[in-house]
C-alpha cells in the first residue's frame, strides 16, 4: 500500500470515517477526533509507519494536512 | 504577551521579578478579556469596583472562589466554540464544577502540561502503566478530572496498559508481561495517590508474601489527587515513598498538585520533596482573616493563577486548600519560582480531588 493509503487508513480506522471525509479534517471537527481519538490516531500512525512520534509533534498534529507535514519531517521520513 | 511566547520559555527559568512582570501582563490581559466576554464575570468585577489601572502586580487581581464554577456556568466563548466540558471529581451527591474549553484553551493546557512534566521525565515517550481502570476514560463528552488527568499524561506513553480491570483488581499477568517486555527501559507510571496505595501497593505487598514480586526500579511514578484518606491511615509522603521502594524498588516518585479548574498548570514535586510553580502559573497564600498575602513560611489559603484560561474566567482562583510557601527561586533542586507544601483542605471544605473523592467510598 502507498504511504498515502496507509496514512488515510490510519485516520479511517481511528475515527471510523470514510475516505471522502479526510480532506480538510481538523482536530475536534468530528466527535471521534477528541483527545481520546487523538491518541488512537497517534497509535494507528505509529503502527502503520513503525515510528515513535515526539510529544511536540503529537500536539501539533491538528489536521489531516498538518499530519502529512509532520510525518514528512526527516526524523520520520515518510514520503507522500 | 500571547501564550505562544510563554510556551517558548523554559518552565523554571525565570526569577521572581521576571516572572512577576510576565504574569502581571498576561493575567491583566486575561482579566480584561473575561470582563468583556463573560457577563457574570463583568458583574462581579463591577460589584467590587475593579479598576485595571490600579493593578501593579498580578497579586492585586481579583480572585473567584473555586466553588463558583459549581454554582454558575461561567464561560467566555459561545456555546458553539466549546469543544470539551470538564468536570471536577466530586463525591456522590456533590455538585461538580463545569469548566468549558474551546480549542485554544484545551490545546494550551496539553502543551503546558507536556512542557512542565518533560522537565521531570525528559521529553521522550516511555512504556506507560496507568494505575487505574480503563472505564475512567469511557465517557468522552463529559470528562471527569480523573479521566482528564489520565488522558493528559497518556501522551508520554508509547505503549500503554491499565494496571487494573474495571473492578480495580490488579492485572497481575498483564503487568508482569509488560514489565518483561520492556525490561531495562525507563517506565512511566501514572495514577492517583489513594488508588495506588489501596489497589496497587497493598496488592503488591500481599503478592510478595506469596513470592510474586515486581521490579519497578526503572520506573518513574507521577501521582496526584490528594492525601486526605492516606493521612487518616497515618501514611505520609515519606512513608508512601519508603513503602513503594521496599515492595517494588520504585524510587523515582513525583506527587503533583493541580485542579480541573486550571488543568495544564500542574505543580510537580521535585527531588527535594517540594511542589514547584512553573512560569505558567503561581500560588499565592492568603491570610483567612483579611486575605492579605502571607509571608514565606506562613500557612494560608491557597490562591492559584494560571496564564492558560481564555474560554472561561478561571485565571485567578481562591482554592479551599491550605498551604505554605517555603521559598522563592532558591530550592536546592535548582528550579526557580516558588516552592511550597500543601497542608490539606480547609476545615468544612468539601471533599474533592481524584484520589480523595474515590477514597470517600472506603469510609470505615
Amino acid at each position: 500500500m502507498s504511504n498515502l493509503g496507509k496514512y488515510n487508513l490510519a485516520f479511517m480506522n481511528a475515527f471510523e470515517i470514510s475516505e471522502d471525509q479526510l480532506t480538510g479534517l481538523k482536530y475536534q471537527d468530528i466527535e471521534a477526533w477528541d483527545s481520546v481519538g487523538h491518541m488512537q490516531l497517534v497509535a494507528e500512525l505509529e503502527d502503520a509507519f513503525d515510528i515513535m512520534m515526539d510529544t511536540d509533534d503529537i500536539i501539533d498534529l491538528s489536521s489531516y494536512e498538518k499530519g502529512q507535514k509532520i510525518l514528512s519531517k526527516e526524523e520520520y521520513g515518510v514520503e507522500f | 504577551m500571547i501564550f505562544e511566547e510563554i510556551l517558548s520559555i523554559h518552565p523554571y527559568s525565570l526569577d521572581k521579578d521576571e516572572k512577576e512582570k510576565l504574569l502581571t501582563g498576561r493575567l491583566l490581559k486575561l482579566t480584561k478579556l473575561h470582563q468583556e466576554k463573560c457577563l457574570e464575570y463583568a458583574r462581579i468585577l463591577e460589584s467590587i469596583h475593579f479598576d485595571a489601572d490600579k493593578v501593579n502586580s498580578y497579586t492585586d487581581l481579583p480572585f473567584l472562589p473555586v466553588r463558583l464554577f459549581k454554582e454558575l456556568e461561567l464561560k467566555s466563548v459561545s456555546k458553539e466554540d466549546v469543544v470539551k466540558t470538564m468536570t471536577s471529581s466530586g463525591t456522590t451527591g456533590q455538585t461538580v464544577s463545569k469548566i468549558y474549553l474551546d480549542r485554544t484553551t484545551s490545546s494550551n493546557q496539553q502543551k503546558t502540561m507536556v512542557k512542565i512534566v518533560s522537565e521531570f521525565t525528559g521529553s521522550g515517550r516511555m512504556p506507560m502503566i496507568i494505575i487505574d481502570c480503563p472505564s475512567v476514560v469511557k465517557n468522552r463528552t463529559m470528562f471527569s478530572a480523573r479521566g482528564a488527568g489520565i488522558l493528559g499524561f497518556s501522551i508520554f506513553g508509547s505503549t500503554k496498559i491499565y494496571a487494573f480491570d474495571d473492578d480495580m483488581k490488579l492485572d497481575i499477568e498483564g503487568v508482569k508481561k509488560f514489565l518483561d517486555k520492556f525490561q531495562g527501559q525507563k517506565i512511566l507510571l501514572f495514577g492517583f495517590t489513594f488508588m495506588i496505595w489501596q489497589h496497587f501497593y497493598k496488592e503488591l505487598l500481599r503478592l510478595e508474601e506469596d513470592g510474586i514480586t515486581f521490579d519497578l526500579s526503572n520506573g518513574i511514578l507521577i501521582h496526584g489527587g490528594g492525601w486526605k484518606k492516606l493521612v487518616s491511615e497515618m501514611v505520609n509522603p515519606e512513608e508512601f515513598h519508603k513503602k513503594l521502594k521496599d515492595v517494588c524498588g520504585l524510587e523515582n516518585i513525583h506527587d503533583y498538585y493541580g485542579m480541573v479548574e486550571q488543568t495544564g498548570c500542574i505543580y510537580m514535586e521535585c527531588e527535594c520533596g517540594y511542589l514547584h510553580a512553573s512560569i505558567f502559573s503561581d500560588v499565592i497564600t492568603r491570610r483567612p482573616i483579611d486575605f492579605y498575602e502571607c509571608d514565606i513560611g506562613e500557612t494560608g489559603i491557597i490562591q492559584v493563577v494560571s496564564t492558560i484560561p481564555e474560554s472561561y474566567p478561571g485565571h485567578s482562583l481562591l482554592t479551599e486548600d491550605e498551604g505554605t510557601i517555603l521559598g522563592i527561586d532558591n530550592c536546592p533542586c535548582g528550579r526557580k519560582g516558588k516552592y511550597f507544601k500543601i497542608n490539606g483542605r480547609l476545615k468544612n471544605a468539601e471533599i474533592r480531588g481524584c484520589s480523595d473523592t474515590y477514597a470517600d467510598k472506603f469510609k470505615s
